[in-house]
């Protein structure tokens, strides 16, 4: 009776939990990457639940067995030093469930490190995420196009996110799309993730930055290849530029609501790594060229799009998030 | 600078925490100058040197200190019981979940095994003291002043605001302007050093005085887990002195080791953090583990089952604590290679962890267990924990990882290693130890009252986490929307913490009610204990033993008992030598501390005169002369007569 207490609330909450509510996020993956982590979440889960059970019955079948009170009055415990035998085993065994585990551990890495299976062939759409307090900005260098804490993007195809901090450390998450990575002020890290339905995704910084990091939440929405051109053209049509002053007074901004921009600021404030390759751009064009050919490229597609554009035009969808 | 920023203003909640200080303050003064208790507290605490006694003031601290971090807990889950909730606003929510970290970690769980470790090990070696007496004293008081030094950041300046792990850029001086993260570094520092000088104390009284006959595999485990513990902390703490003066100099004299630009580099303070912060879990769970083979054994009336093996595997727990660190930030994109070593390395732990599990196990095989209360933790420790465990191995697949990192089921399953282990432990040695301590044993009846509200509400207070966890509830937000669906489990939660607050105060009623209704204990060995700290009186004498008793294997007095020997035959009482009191590293605890407070804001002269002062003291130290004293024969026997109750 005793001790089994908290077991049996465990088991009560685990019950409940498990029948009564809904999907948990990050087991109702919605793209390729989310849905390796939840699988690898699942095995795990039932490998720890077997380990569990093994130490679960051991436990109770010796505090029902050897309770003091059930022992006759001159019951002496014997004096065991040890089993060779059976400490191997609990040596032995664990050892291999490591090592199947350290082999599950370390594939599904490499598979979420990679671009997803399947959609190998076609080439990745870059979308730079960069953090500064407390938002989220996301510049497509490929349409020239910037957007501030709502990120569209196509379904089907890989999203290589790169992602860099104007701040304190950030983390970027998608719970189902896929697992989170770091944004720092000093190098720029990748995050590859491909949404196979059309739906809107809460994203989020998960990685404490400070007093505004609570609201920090981005919207991630999936759409059909045919309305992500659309929009991506509608943005280029209407949206204004992003200009240096505006984006400086973004990042002094805490909180902005959404913004839609028919600009990047990449060519203005670029990011670590890839600063570094475009100031040696006039030394070494070739390998500027393997290193950032994407940036420089979208640098002189900017700046086409800035001219020929009506500013004004603030007649879009997005773009009257902006206002929130 | 101006009064208003010099004390927190502006909340009301501080307001009272400011009248409770001074009120307090107040009681204690006149109540030690009414009841003429000055020159007590001066001679048998603040300018001891005996190790139970400086073993208890550290217990005592951590008391506090976890009433301290327990209230940080409760705003915490009350702020998050629900949807909205404004009982704090962000900064306040902030200031409170670093100050809960550190104080939790450093100054409750960290003093609590070290007040066991003071009391307990010497005892069990059948040592009279600690290698190095005084430095023990230094050891405590600087801790206390860190400790301290940390705690008026609340009222005085405002509380640290980056977490207890302190990520920069975030805790520079850019993003963090108030004297915060100043407390932080510099309290972090004062109390380190004493923390470092402890671990070399212990590794010393451990090799150089161990009883006669007792070889280092007849120890009790307990204090094998000491000694393993204070080579993790001579080998770990170092580097978090380091990291800790490095961001001093960043955030006090303008380096740039961490910040943005010139190139400050904000992952190396996490690499430098967590090669200390992994290690130092190892330096709470392994004299948990400890602890647990000590009571265990004695309540299953058995030996511990896989001596060797349990040995084996704490040694081999402590030298991979040190290759496992970057665990804690795989999704700073090392990639494969890198996340996948640390991944193999931390699953690795699981083995000798798992080990010794098993071996806990089979004690109680064939065992005649009482359930006791000190036991009852212990029980209550293997299946918790289990679960801590198990999710720690989810945790370590670094693929999984990119989904739990940050979230509550990463809070879940530290808090699920962290109170059944450390937690639990510390309370369980407290009843185990404290008749050895002062002569009696806590109330049963209300101790299991208290064990039944701690367990329990643990479960209820944490189980939901994983869930908020796998929901995408992330750590140290102040609020959140209905729409999320994190409200139920959350209040479920938050019930659970106001459990936990009510078996705290049933524990510590408990020592009142103890206090002055417990039968007192003649016997010194209340328990029917194995090993030797149950063979010499309760209370303990100054001097410990009497006579040095003398060991051949495991659990010698166990089997003393048996055979109806005595540890102590052929020997005759001499004298004793021992070391005096004195008041000095108490006063340099005060220096310390003013030294660190006036660093804090950046106040230099005075700053500069207390860093003096800290010189001085060393130097008039190294020219002191103090043999200690001797205490005479006749003097021992009286007392051993007097202690043993019969007047002949």
């Amino acid at each position: 009776m005793k001790n089994k207490g908290p077991l049996f609330v465990v088991f009560l909450l685990f019950a409940v939990l498990l029948s009564g509510c809904s999907p948990l996020t990050v087991l109702d993956p919605k793209g390729p990457v989310a849905k390796t982590q939840s699988d690898t979440i699942m095995f795990s889960v039932f490998v720890m639940a077997g380990i569990l059970a093994v130490v679960y019955i051991l436990y109770i079948y010796m505090l029902t067995k050897y309770r003091a009170t059930k022992a006759n009055e001159d019951y002496v415990p014997p004096h065991i030093e040890g089993s060779k035998w059976l400490e191997l085993i609990w040596t032995i065994i664990p050892v291999i469930i490591v090592i199947v585990l350290s082999v599950v551990s370390v594939r599904s890495t490499a598979a979420v490190e990679t671009t997803p299976k399947g959609y190998e062939n076609e080439k990745p759409l870059v979308i730079y995420a960069s953090s500064s307090n407390w938002k989220w900005h996301f510049s497509y260098p490929e349409e020239g196009i910037e957007t501030v804490n709502y990120v569209n993007i196509p379904t089907n195809r890989t999203v290589e996110f790169r992602l860099y901090s104007y701040g304190p450390i950030t983390s970027f998450w998608i719970p189902q799309l896929g697992g989170q990575k770091y944004a720092m002020s000093d190098m720029v890290t990748k995050l590859r993730l491909v949404a196979e339905h059309a739906d809107s995704y809460l994203g989020r910084n998960s990685n404490f930055n400070g007093k505004g990091y609570a609201q920090m939440e981005f919207e991630a929405q999936a759409m059909s290849p045919a309305d992500y051109r659309k929009w991506v053209h509608d943005v280029k049509t209407t949206a204004p530029a992003l200009t240096k002053e505006e984006f400086n007074t973004l990042l002094n901004t805490p909180f902005v609501g959404r913004k839609t921009y028919s600009s990047t600021h990449l060519s203005f404030s670029p990011p670590p790594m890839e600063g570094k390759d475009m100031s040696n751009m006039n030394m070494d064009h070739k390998t500027d060229e393997k290193d950032s050919s994407s940036s420089t490229k979208t640098d002189g597609m900017n700046m086409n799009h800035m001219d020929g554009m009506n500013m004004d035009s603030m007649n879009m969808d997005h773009t009257q998030h902006s206002n929130n | 600078m101006k009064w208003d920023e010099f004390f927190v203003t502006g909340e009301p909640m501080i307001y009272a925490a400011d009248i409770c200080i001074v009120l307090a303050s107040l009681a204690i003064i006149i109540g030690l100058t009414y009841f003429k208790k000055w020159g007590y507290l001066w001679r048998e605490w603040l300018t001891t040197v005996d190790h139970k006694k400086i073993g208890v003031m550290y217990i005592i601290s951590a008391l506090l200190m976890l009433f301290r971090g327990g209230v940080d807990a409760l705003l915490m889950r009350t702020q998050l019981a629900m949807p909205n909730m404004t009982l704090l606003n962000a900064q306040h929510y902030n200031e409170i979940f670093t100050t809960h970290g550190v104080i939790m970690i450093l100054f409750m769980a960290m003093p609590f095994i070290i007040g066991l470790m003071n009391v307990v090990v010497p005892l069990q070696i059948g040592a009279r003291d600690v290698a190095f007496p005084r430095l023990n004293a230094v050891s405590f008081w600087l801790f206390f002043a860190g400790a301290m030094l940390f705690n008026i950041s609340f009222v005085i300046g405002g509380s640290p605001d980056a977490g207890w792990s302190a990520y920069f850029p975030l805790a520079s001086k850019e993003f963090s302007p108030s004297v915060g993260n100043n407390y932080y570094s510099l309290a972090l520092q004062i109390s380190g050093i004493g923390t470092l000088m402890t671990g070399v104390n212990f590794v010393v009284t451990i090799l150089k005085m161990r009883a006669p006959g007792m070889t280092l595999m007849k120890m009790p485990m307990f204090t094998w887990s000491i000694l393993i513990t204070s080579v993790i902390i001579m080998f770990a703490f170092p580097v978090l002195t380091i990291a800790l003066l490095l961001m001093m100099f960043d955030r006090l004299f303008g380096t740039q080791f961490f910040t943005m630009t010139n190139g400050g580099m904000d992952m190396l303070w996490a690499n430098l953090f967590w090669v200390w912060g992994h290690p130092e879990v190892y330096i709470v769970i392994l004299p948990a583990f400890g602890i647990y083979s000590e009571i265990i054994s004695t309540f299953a009336k058995k030996n511990l089952y896989g001596y060797k093996s349990m040995v084996v595997s704490m040694v081999a727990i402590s030298l991979l604590s040190f290759l496992v660190w970057a665990h804690h930030f795989y999704t700073m994109g090392m990639g494969v290679v890198g996340n996948g070593f640390f991944s193999i390395a931390t699953m690795a732990i699981s083995v000798p962890t798992g080990v010794k599990l098993f071996n806990w196990l089979f004690t109680l095989y064939k065992g005649r267990i009482e359930f006791t209360t000190p036991m009852l933790y212990a029980l209550a420790f293997i299946p918790s924990f289990t679960i801590g465990g198990v999710t720690g191995v989810m945790l370590a697949i670094a693929s999984a990882d990119y989904q739990y990192h940050n979230t509550m089921f990463l809070v879940a399953h530290f808090h699920y290693v962290l109170i059944p282990g450390t937690v639990f432990a510390v309370i369980a040695g407290m009843h185990f130890w404290f008749p050895k301590i002062f002569g009696f044993r806590l109330n049963e009846r209300i101790g299991k009252i208290a064990f039944w509200f701690i367990a329990i509400s643990f479960q209820v207070a944490f189980m939901p986490l994983f869930f908020l966890g796998l929901n995408g509830m992330t750590r140290r937000m102040y609020t959140y929307s209905p729409e999320t669906g994190f409200g139920p489990l959350n209040m479920i939660a938050t019930i659970g913490a106001f459990g936990l607050a009510i078996g705290f105060i049933f524990l510590v009623y408990n020592i009142y009610y103890s206090f002055r209704y417990s039968p007192r204990d003649t016997t010194g060995d209340p328990w029917d204990g194995r090993s030797l700290e149950w063979a010499t009186h309760s209370p303990v004498p100054e001097y410990n033993f009497a006579i040095i008793p003398t060991v051949d294997k495991l659990d010698a007095f166990w089997f003393a008992k048996q055979d109806k020997k005595s540890l102590f035959e052929g020997k005759k009482i001499e004298e004793i030598h021992m070391p005096n009191n004195t008041g000095g590293p108490f006063v340099l605890g005060v220096v310390f501390f003013f030294l660190g407070f006036f660093l804090v804001f950046s106040w230099w002269i005075p700053a500069i005169i207390s860093g003096v002062v800290v010189l001085i003291l060393l130097a008039m130290r190294s020219f002191e002369r103090d043999h200690g004293h001797h205490i005479h024969v006749e003097e021992i026997v009286e007392t051993e007569q007097k202690l043993r109750g019969d007047n002949a």
